[in-house]
């Protein structure tokens, strides 16, 4: 069970722990360390990316949210990113399907290419980009409609099925994949607002997936959920990673170590530090990301 | 170290006086509560008591001889002649029969006990019906208003009597033989204005006031919906949308006389509009209403959760999707509330329609939005404003039709946001 919990309460456990009092106590806090911008540890790059992202900025208003990060997101890898709350995790998350549009002061500066196209480009269409970049929100945020429409809604607007059927259809095999089949087929019809909170957040992914986009961003997707609904949502995936591209931010780092191939850890808007999953939790590069994920700090 | 039994000593004294603060604040409220009902309960009792007479007519019963003569006719077959004949002299002897103890001198006396209006009605049954020539039929009669003053508040000095002693006498017999009656008052439901109290109905105002409240309905809804969604989910920020807002705002605080005034400038003089009728005061009424519909409409927007429309972006819903399948659904209820209260508030407006001339003494049944017509509150500003006494019941009685309209409107409301609304 504790290894389910987030990693918050577990850092607050074992930091009160006695046996953690052996840790070296270092004069100088690891949050006063200074980062040089758009400088990245690890293997940020790779060959033939999804998303090549060069030195992206974002301000709200004048004050800097993200600090030029460079970065390549490959294909059908799942990405994780951590780190404290308020680093820019999630800010750098939603410049990927240009989420941050409706907030009127925020602005995205640098190169963010998906499949070598420019997300950011004036002529792009957002509603063309976001069918192909779907989300994932941390709180489940179903339609107040029935199971049924929710995932039928994206297919709909789209004009991906034709026939009641070719719906059907697609609505079975999103709810299958998602995991939700068996728990919902006898009640497509009932209210998605009435189903508990795991559930609705693996309807959530159900909807996001029936447009078959070819990434997934997934914003701490598990926070609001408790253990055994994690685990479901952690299966599903790793199932989804086959054939989907999946960014993820979390803050626990149990999940990140579970469910990612790569992992980014981010710290007040600097990317520090990225590498492969077993390699950030084994052997940091960066002291930053040590004293992170040994829960120093965060 | 902290002293803990002299804290929780600290705590308990200070318990007492928040206790004490809360059951003031209690009382307060309770007061408070009371005071509205007792001026509610008043209210109604008052209108009721005052009123409930308003919805009663007093009826004479005659044996009325259709005898040529009598009517001043050589030719009783000439339809002609009938149209110009004297109606009043069959219905006077008809209550000198009734009434045996009355005499030759009486005459003047006994014609006030019936309705003005009757001699009209006894000929327009006599046009309709030839073969009545000459007969003794039974017929119904509105009372004159003064016998129905009396029939109804005998010994209530607020109510001056203005029957003779002997007139009196008869009207008491004729009760007492079931000859004069009250019953419901059907007139009152069926007829416009008019000036005599026993033929005065608010039918004439209730079409009135319908036909407002349709254009005001049918134009502020949409303009006022369509206004919010656009400032709200559209509109850039900036200097001109705030202006805009804070105008709006503005403008909800108005008098709502100004609005009078400007369509009396606009509609009436500028675009010749016909003064008097439904299709201007729902225009100004709209303009009063905007406001409301749009603030409310507003608010209903705000309310909807973020959640729901980042989830719609979130899957490549386009703005218009988003608004339209997600948002709007959602803040209807809200919208529905905001404009029907908007409605009701429209629906008991007095002062504008004043200024473009609906206070004019209209009889006809208005037809269309384009013909001379009055509102209920206006016309219950009319009667409560006329020296006869009769009309005073009237009035309260049109204060309880209009009573009726306002509830059932905010009940339509609050049926309308329960039915609609979604809980998640």
């Amino acid at each position: 069970m504790n290894t389910m919990s987030s990693m918050s309460s577990t850092i607050a456990s074992e930091a009160q722990a006695p046996e953690e009092k052996v840790m070296p106590v270092v004069d100088e806090k690891p949050e006063d360390t200074v980062l040089e911008e758009g400088v990245t540890v690890g293997k940020p790059f790779a060959d033939d990316p999804k998303f090549k992202l060069r030195d992206v900025e974002v301000l709200y208003g004048d004050s800097p949210a993200i600090k030029k990060i460079s970065l390549d997101i490959a294909r059908n890898e799942v990405v994780a990113f951590i780190g404290p709350s308020g680093c820019g995790k999630s800010t750098f998350l939603r410049c990927l399907n240009r989420m941050n549009d409706s907030i009127d002061i925020c602005r995205v500066k640098g190169q963010l290419m998906l499949d070598g196209q420019d997300i950011y480009d004036a002529k792009r269409d957002v509603v063309e980009l976001r069918a192909r970049v779907g989300m994932v929100f941390q709180k489940p945020n179903p339609f107040p409609k029935s199971i049924y429409d929710n995932v039928a809604y994206g297919p709909r607007i789209h004009g991906l099925a034709n026939r009641k059927s070719e719906l059907d259809d697609i609505v079975e095999s999103s709810l299958r994949k998602a995991g939700l089949w068996n728990e919902v087929k006898d009640r497509l019809d009932a209210m998605a607002t009435g189903m508990s909170g795991g559930q609705q957040q693996r309807l959530c992914i159900a909807r996001t997936i029936a447009v078959s986009p070819e990434v997934v961003l997934m914003d701490e997707p598990c926070s609001a959920l408790d253990p055994i609904a994690t685990a479901k949502v952690e299966e599903l995936i790793a199932e989804l990673s086959e054939s989907y591209t999946i960014v993820i931010v979390t803050h626990s780092m149990q999940q990140a170590a579970r469910v990612s191939n790569r992992t980014a850890y981010f710290h007040l808007g600097h990317l520090v530090e990225v590498n492969e999953t077993s390699k950030v939790f084994t052997t940091p590069e960066h002291e930053l990301t040590e004293s992170y994920i040994s829960g120093r700090f965060g | 170290m902290t002293d803990h039994t002299s804290q929780a000593e600290l705590v308990r004294r200070s318990l007492k006086g928040r206790y004490r603060k809360e059951r003031r604040f209690r009382a307060y409220g309770i007061v408070a509560i009371a005071i509205a009902l007792t001026a509610l309960v008043t209210l109604f009792t008052d209108i009721i008591g005052k009123g409930y007479t308003g919805f009663l007519k007093t009826t004479i019963t005659l044996e009325v001889t259709m005898d040529p003569d009598l009517m001043y006719l050589d030719d009783p077959t000439d339809p002609k002649q009938v149209r110009m004949a004297d109606f009043v002299a069959p219905l006077v002897a008809a209550v000198d029969r009734a009434l045996p103890s009355a005499t030759e001198d009486d005459q003047d006396a006994l014609r006030r006990l019936i309705n003005p209006y009757a001699s009209s009605e006894l000929r327009d049954a006599l046009i309709e019906n030839p073969e009545w020539m000459g007969t003794t039929r039974t017929m119904s009669f509105l009372a004159h208003s003064n016998v129905d003053v009396y029939v109804k508040h005998k010994g209530d000095a607020a109510y001056s009597i203005k029957l003779t002693d002997q007139q009196q006498a008869w009207v008491d017999d004729l009760r007492a033989r079931e000859l004069v009656e009250t019953s419901f008052n059907d007139v009152f439901f069926t007829s416009g204005d008019s000036r005599d109290p026993a033929k005065a109905g608010v039918l004439g105002a209730i079409v009135g006031s319908l036909l407002t409240m349709i254009i005001t309905l049918v134009l502020a809804f949409p303009i006022g919906v369509a206004a919010a969604i656009y400032l709200e989910e559209f509109a850039p920020r900036n200097k001109l949308t705030d202006f805009i807002e804070v105008n709006i705002n503005n403008l909800a605080a108005v008098p709502s006389i100004i609005f009078g005034l400007l369509g009396l400038a606009i509609f009436i003089n500028l675009f010749g509009m016909p003064r008097s009728v439904p299709m201007v005061g729902g225009l100004v009424l709209t303009l009063m209403t905007l406001p409301t519909i749009i603030i409310s409409s507003r608010a209903a927007i705000k309310s909807v959760p973020p959640s729901v429309r980042e989830a719609a972006e979130g899957i490549g819903a386009s703005k218009m999707q988003v608004v339209l399948h997600h948002v709007l659904p959602l803040a209807l209820p809200g919208m529905l509330t905001g404009s029907i209260i908007g409605m009701a508030q429209a629906l008991g407006e007095t002062a504008p329609l004043l200024l473009i001339g609906m206070v004019a003494f209209i009889v006809e049944i208005p037809e269309g939005f384009f013909d001379a017509a009055t509102v209920l509150p206006v016309q219950v500003f009319l009667w409560a404003g006329s020296p006869e006494l009769a009309f005073i019941e009237r009035a309260s009685a049109a204060i309880m039709v209009l009573l009726a309209f306002l509830m059932t409107m905010n009940a339509l409301a609050i049926w309308l946001r329960k039915r609609l609304e979604r809980r998640w």
